[in-house]
């Protein structure tokens, strides 16, 4: 009789359901899954030793780039951290924009989930409607701050530029239409059996077991257990706002799909709230310290003190106080923490990012044992994995 | 009624409190830091003090542990270890956090927490690819971010921005090879503490 051994498949690193560059090893016994081991790093750009010869202002643009569907998320994380160092709060206004465009990237995030994750079961056409919402929240991103991506939006101490006339009544308009759309992709997934037959009980996560493995967001909600950091941790304007957390029942990769979906809807709620209190409280966006922010230019003109600090900050940059600090956000994707040690000067001393799907990665093996290979697809797409973040 | 009244002492206890009293001097100090409380472990007790703030403190979750190159730091004194670990722990079910660290020099073995937490498992081996960090008892303790073969430990101090070596590919060979690099390091902006004139 001929021997039966295992079978050990290469995944990647090119491949279009990798979601970037990962290299899985898998070990297969025909066509289950009995290890998988990620091979990340292929997009690793050292940013953690580039943080540490920049200033703080410097740093900010790095933060678009760790997870590149949702820059202004990341920009949060950083703003807050630098903020409870310098012990400053910026302006309500400035907390009420940044809370607005963190949600307006949290639908940018699962817009590009969803289409992703459809277009890797078989589904074309939800891919093409995310898409074009997508459109719409980018030319958002460009009228604040001029770059439909990577926008450097959020400071530490505001946000860079007070909005656009305009452009709240075209962020209402869209609030209005969303929630349609979202029905859209309901239609086309929610009862859908392709759709289900994929996802139903596939790779069910117990409460156990995403706690063991440092899930968070979405991926620890989808196990049913209530936990949002902006909730239990508010931050910025959080606990003034009304919405309300979605969770899962079975923790499979459906109930984290319907998660997903739910939140989208319940950002839209925010960004609504955010729209009708911008809308009646103008003001300052940034904290008024030229120390920590940059004049305005007309002062500049007039004023020389105004060109002084232009002049440092811009050049030397500004001082964080010794010490240490964690600050975490919920990001679409899970808790996105930056732990910053100062020493004092105008560069970071040591400066980590917790990326929330470097946990989760980590937790295909987990999560993939015993599924066939077919499922490892459907299992990296609800992970909501993009390696800028992971690999840093 | 015992029990009942240590719960309750539990509760209203600061976890700082609760590890000096269980750990003694194994708790070497205790900080209310902006964030969180931040308490340096001895080394030889982490895996025990990780193990009772799970199951004693409600710590459920290990959300970050990274290395620290202490090494360049104004504040550091040549006796101190070289590194920190350093541990952020969460708890859901009390919404609460606390940070631990550990100090270690290069040849110091640090006990793995793994076992305590099977996610720590990628992030030491993180810390120990980016700064040598070396953890006893782990599972598998290979390179996890950069490259196949690669020399040296990224994130410290010493460790050159440029880095070492650049890939070419190598016409007479038909493949990548790797060769020293001649980038240097371009500062434009240096560092500078408050008050501190640079002439």
């Amino acid at each position: 009789m001929a021997e039966i051994k295992n079978y050990t498949l290469n995944f990647g690193p090119q491949h279009p359901a990798a979601h970037g560059v990962l290299r899985l090893v898998m070990e297969l016994d025909g066509e289950v899954v009995e290890k998988a081991d990620p091979h990340i790093g292929l997009l690793h750009r050292g940013t953690e030793k580039l943080f540490e010869y920049k200033t703080y202002q410097q740093n900010v643009p790095y933060f678009d780039r760790f997870d590149y569907v949702s820059m202004m998320a990341n920009e949060h994380a950083y703003a807050l951290a630098v903020e409870k160092l310098l012990g400053i709060t910026p302006p309500e206004r400035a907390q009420y924009i940044r809370v607005m465009y963190a949600e307006l990237t949290r639908i940018l995030n699962h817009c590009l989930w969803l289409g992703a994750v459809a277009l890797d079961i078989g589904a074309m056409t939800v891919f093409l409607y995310c898409f074009r919402e997508r459109e719409d929240i980018f030319d958002f991103y460009e009228e604040v701050s001029g770059a439909r991506m990577h926008a450097a939006y959020f400071r530490p101490g505001g946000v860079t530029k007070d909005l656009p006339d305009g452009l709240l009544d075209k962020i209402r308009a869209f609030t209005e239409r969303f929630p349609g759309y979202v029905d859209e992709y309901e239609t086309l997934l929610t009862e859908n059996r392709i759709w289900k037959q994929r996802n139903v009980d596939i790779s069910i996560v117990d409460e156990q077991a995403a706690l063991d493995w440092g899930f968070t967001g979405p991926m620890i909600r989808g196990s049913n257990i209530e936990w949002d950091l902006r909730k239990t941790q508010p931050y910025d304007v959080y606990d003034k706002l009304d919405f309300e957390i979605p969770v899962g029942v079975t923790g499979d990769c459906y109930d984290r799909y319907l998660v997903r979906v739910e939140e989208m809807r319940q950002a839209n709620r925010i960004i609504e709230q955010c729209v009708e209190w911008l809308e009646h409280h103008p003001g300052p966006v940034k904290v008024d310290d030229y120390k920590l922010t940059n004049p305005p230019r007309a002062e500049m003109k007039a004023d020389m003190e105004a060109l002084i600090h232009h002049f440092k900050f811009f050049s030397e940059g500004y001082h964080v106080p010794e010490g240490e600090v964690y600050a975490a956000v919920e990001h679409p994707k899970g808790e996105f923490g930056v732990y910053l040690i100062s020493d004092g000067s105008n560069k970071p001393y040591r400066m980590k990012v917790r990326a929330p799907g470097f946990a989760h990665i980590e937790a295909l093996d987990y999560m993939t044992r015993g599924h066939m290979v077919a499922d490892v697809v459907a299992i990296l797409g609800t992970q909501d994995i993009v390696f800028g973040e992971v690999d840093r | 009624m015992v029990q009942d009244d240590l719960g309750k002492k539990n509760d209203t206890m600061r976890d700082g409190e609760a590890l000096k009293q269980q750990f003694g001097e194994q708790i070497l100090q205790v900080t209310q830091g902006l964030d969180c409380e931040t308490v340096i472990v001895a080394r030889e007790a982490i895996v025990e003090v990780c193990h009772f703030l799970k199951s004693a403190r409600g710590f459920e979750q290990l959300m970050d542990l990274c290395g620290v190159d202490m090494s360049e730091h104004p504040a550091h004194r040549d006796d101190e270890p070289r590194f920190f670990v350093v541990y952020h722990l969460l708890s859901v079910s009390q919404n609460k956090r606390i940070r631990l660290k550990v100090g270690a020099d290069e040849r110091d073995l640090v006990d793995s927490v793994t076992e305590v937490w099977p996610t720590a498992n990628w992030f030491e081996r993180e810390a120990f690819d980016m700064f040598g960090i070396i953890f006893n008892h782990h599972p598998d303790l290979r390179r996890l971010l950069t490259d196949y073969g690669f020399e040296g430990h990224p994130l410290r101090k010493d460790f050159p921005l440029t880095g070492r070596v650049e890939m070419f590919f190598d016409d007479a060979q038909w493949r990548c090879v790797y060769r020293p690099n001649k980038l240097e390091n371009r500062v434009l902006i240096e560092k500078a503490w408050p008050g501190v004139d640079r002439g």
